[in-house]
């Protein structure tokens, strides 16, 4: 094994040597990929008993496993220059991964459980999807824990004297784990990805060992006496196990995200901080901020959340993709007024200046375009549903069913109607809108890059106008619905005077 | 539907207050969107055409029926739209921002400050070359910045072009 900073065909820069991954890599590559095919080799072995041949294809496998990943290990190389971070790996097809250093937006630190075991980091740095060329990052699998550390700082810091620098940053804490939001937990659409965790891991496991769960007396006998009883006493009762199981999920789910959560802001030597999310059981995962590409923040309450009294914070920041459902959240779900503290805390705003500010309403046309927005497909729906039973008699309790439809889609838009707000503060430009799912989002005006105004014919009529502000972060732009057409006008030319014609 | 009147005139009220932007489209994408919708006339109606030579005419009349409807619609669309189009599409690039204007059932204005453009391209169909014009697309940082300025003169968009990325490369920083 060559050291980490040996010659390595180093052409261009003599000056930043290449780095290898992490050496421990030779063991946890093969080991997970021997996890992956420890399948196939026990039935190999199981099912040759004692076959020779079988035993040498066996060992076969794990010789080109460890070959593999030896190989991996060997041909991957990463440097960081002064304004690149490279990263070139393959055998018989070289990629050669280069993301400029002023495009770096985060540093995310991973850490599986095998990872864990041996002391090892995955870093992912995320840079901002130019237009042009859509290198949005790369992933260093994997490096020692300090050195994670290190290159966590060393990339976010943009002065390279911090990082030698073996003093550790001021690190203030913004907010840690609390039990008590666990009961916030089964409150979320989450929970139902929990029970299909929780139901796919189990079916899986009874799966893999081979059992029929009709085999087992107790199921089989749960079964039978199953089938003899009313059927809506038998819906209930599957209801009640799911609605049970979903809980239970949504609990362990949340554990294991957000254990050992903590919220902190580390200033670097030059001054410029960053905020960084820590959290995990069994994965720990770290995500870093760098302060300068915040633009702002989302304030999100799904219904039942809502319902709950709780909610979720999250960053907007540059180079975070909306993709991903977590992504940028600064915290689990939380009581309401954590949420809007933590984001407070973030912007360095008062609260009230930015996700709690007093909102303006919307004109009375925004609620009357709510109400036909969700009332006329629900009634073309009772339409369809009464003509349905009036040609089909078996078909006739369809219509008077259907109303039941109305009154839900009422609500809706009344809530939508009633949650639709704006207010530009000294700051921030703060805008509410939605009802199943209620965001509130803050963004700094200095980040909006851009407007777009949309006016369809029936908003022409009622005199609205959807402003859209565009930025560089999080979705990439963040509506004000249904504003009247001059203060939409006003509103833009408040946040970036001296851009609209 | 009224016109978008380009000169300024007493202000709607349920109408943005903002000036349309100075500049129409070449003349020619009235052209492009009058061919570009009667293109689309071959492919909707063959179909039709060679199911009702399959089929038979006596067994199949309503297809009579809506082959005649869609040259109706398709039609009315390329004689009114493109002419709507044109009067409503306007665009212009000040020293501070580009701004558009554009849609014909949805009115849509769109505003990116120079000093926030990342790249400009420029794109021509096989249509737009035969016309002899040209797409402008102006790229933000943001991934709903796109602003696109459709059917210019083709000169005219590869001279916006050049000096707009002139005027972006003066920019320092990396627009965000």
């Amino acid at each position: 094994m060559s050291t980490p900073d040996a010659p390595t065909a180093a052409p261009i820069e003599v000056a930043t040597p290449w780095r290898r991954l992490d050496p421990r890599m030779l063991v946890i590559g093969p080991a997970n990929a021997l996890v992956r095919l420890l399948p196939v080799i026990v039935i190999l072995l199981v099912t040759g008993q004692g076959d020779v041949t079988r035993v040498w294809i066996a060992a076969g496998f794990g010789v080109l496993v460890v070959l593999g990943s030896m190989l991996t290990w060997r041909t991957t190389r990463y440097r960081i220059t002064p304004d690149r971070v490279e990263l070139h790996s393959g055998w018989l097809s070289r990629q050669r991964r280069s993301v400029p250093r002023d495009r770096i937006r985060t540093v995310d630190l991973t850490a599986k459980l095998l990872h864990r075991v041996f002391g090892l980091s995955v870093v992912q740095v995320s840079a901002g999807a130019g237009a042009a060329a859509e290198h949005s990052g790369l992933s260093l699998d994997a490096v020692s824990k300090p050195e994670a550390e290190r290159l966590r700082r060393e990339l976010l810091d943009r002065s390279p004297s911090a990082v030698d620098a073996p003093v550790l940053p001021p690190v203030q804490e913004l907010a840690r784990l609390r039990w008590s939001w666990l009961r916030l937990a089964p409150l979320t659409f989450s929970s139902l990805a929990g029970i299909a965790a929780l139901a796919g891991t189990a079916f899986n496991l009874v799966d893999d060992l081979g059992i029929d769960p009709r085999e087992i007396g107790p199921i089989d006998d749960a079964g039978e006496r199953f089938s003899s009883t009313p059927i809506w006493l038998g819906v209930l009762l599957i209801l009640a196990v799911l609605l049970v199981i979903a809980v239970i999920g949504s609990l362990l789910l949340f554990a294991e995200r957000w254990y050992g959560y903590r919220l902190t802001r580390e200033v670097g030597a030059d001054g410029s901080s960053v905020l960084r999310v820590k959290r995990g059981l069994l994965t720990r995962r770290s995500l870093s901020v760098a302060e300068q590409r915040l633009r702002g923040a989302e304030v999100s309450e799904p219904l039942l959340l809502r319902a709950g009294g709780g909610a979720q914070c999250r960053a907007l920041s540059t180079g975070l993709s909306s993709k991903d459902a977590q992504s940028g959240a600064l915290q689990p779900q939380v009581p309401r007024p954590e949420a809007h503290r933590v984001a407070a805390a973030a912007l360095r705003a008062d609260p009230s200046e930015i996700t709690l500010a007093a909102l303006r309403r919307h004109p009375r046309a925004a609620l009357l375009r709510r109400m036909t927005r969700a009332l006329v497909p629900s009634a073309v729906v009772v339409l369809v549903a009464f003509w349905l039973g009036w040609w089909i008699p078996d078909l006739s309790w369809l219509g008077p069913t259907a109303l039941l439809l109305l009154p839900p889609a009422a609500l809706l838009a009344w809530d939508r109607y009633r949650n639709l707000g704006h207010q530009l503060t000294a700051r921030h430009l703060v805008t509410r809108q939605g009802s199943l799912v209620r965001r509130t989002v803050a963004l700094q005006q200095h980040g909006v890059i851009g407007w777009t105004l949309r006016q369809s014919v029936f908003q022409r009529r009622a005199g609205l106008v959807t402003l859209e502000a565009v930025t560089a972060a999080g979705h990439g732009g963040y509506v004000v619905l249904d504003m009247a057409a001059g203060d939409a006008v006003a509103l833009a030319d408040a946040t970036t005077p001296n851009l609209l014609p | 539907m009224e016109p978008a009147a380009p000169a300024p005139q007493r202000p709607d009220p349920r109408q943005p207050p903002l000036r349309p932007p100075a500049h129409q489209v070449s003349p020619r994408a009235l052209r492009w969107w009058q061919l570009r919708a009667l293109v689309t006339l071959p492919v909707l109606v063959t179909p039709q055409v060679v199911v009702l030579t399959l089929v038979g005419s006596d067994d199949a009349g309503w297809l009579w029926g809506s082959i005649v409807g869609t040259v109706l619609v398709v039609g009315s669309y390329a004689a009114l739209v493109p002419a709507l189009r044109y009067r409503i599409h306007r665009w212009e690039i000040t020293h501070e921002a580009v701004y558009t204007l554009s849609g014909w059932l949805v009115r849509e204005w769109r505003i990116a400050p120079i000093s926030r453009v990342q790249t400009v391209d420029t794109e021509r169909g096989p249509l737009q070359q035969l016309l002899k014009l040209a797409d402008l697309t102006v790229t933000t940082a943001s991934a709903r910045g796109p602003v696109k300025i459709v059917g210019l003169d083709e000169h005219q968009a590869t001279e916006l072009a050049r000096t707009l990325t002139e005027t972006t490369q003066a920019t320092p920083g990396d627009a965000t």
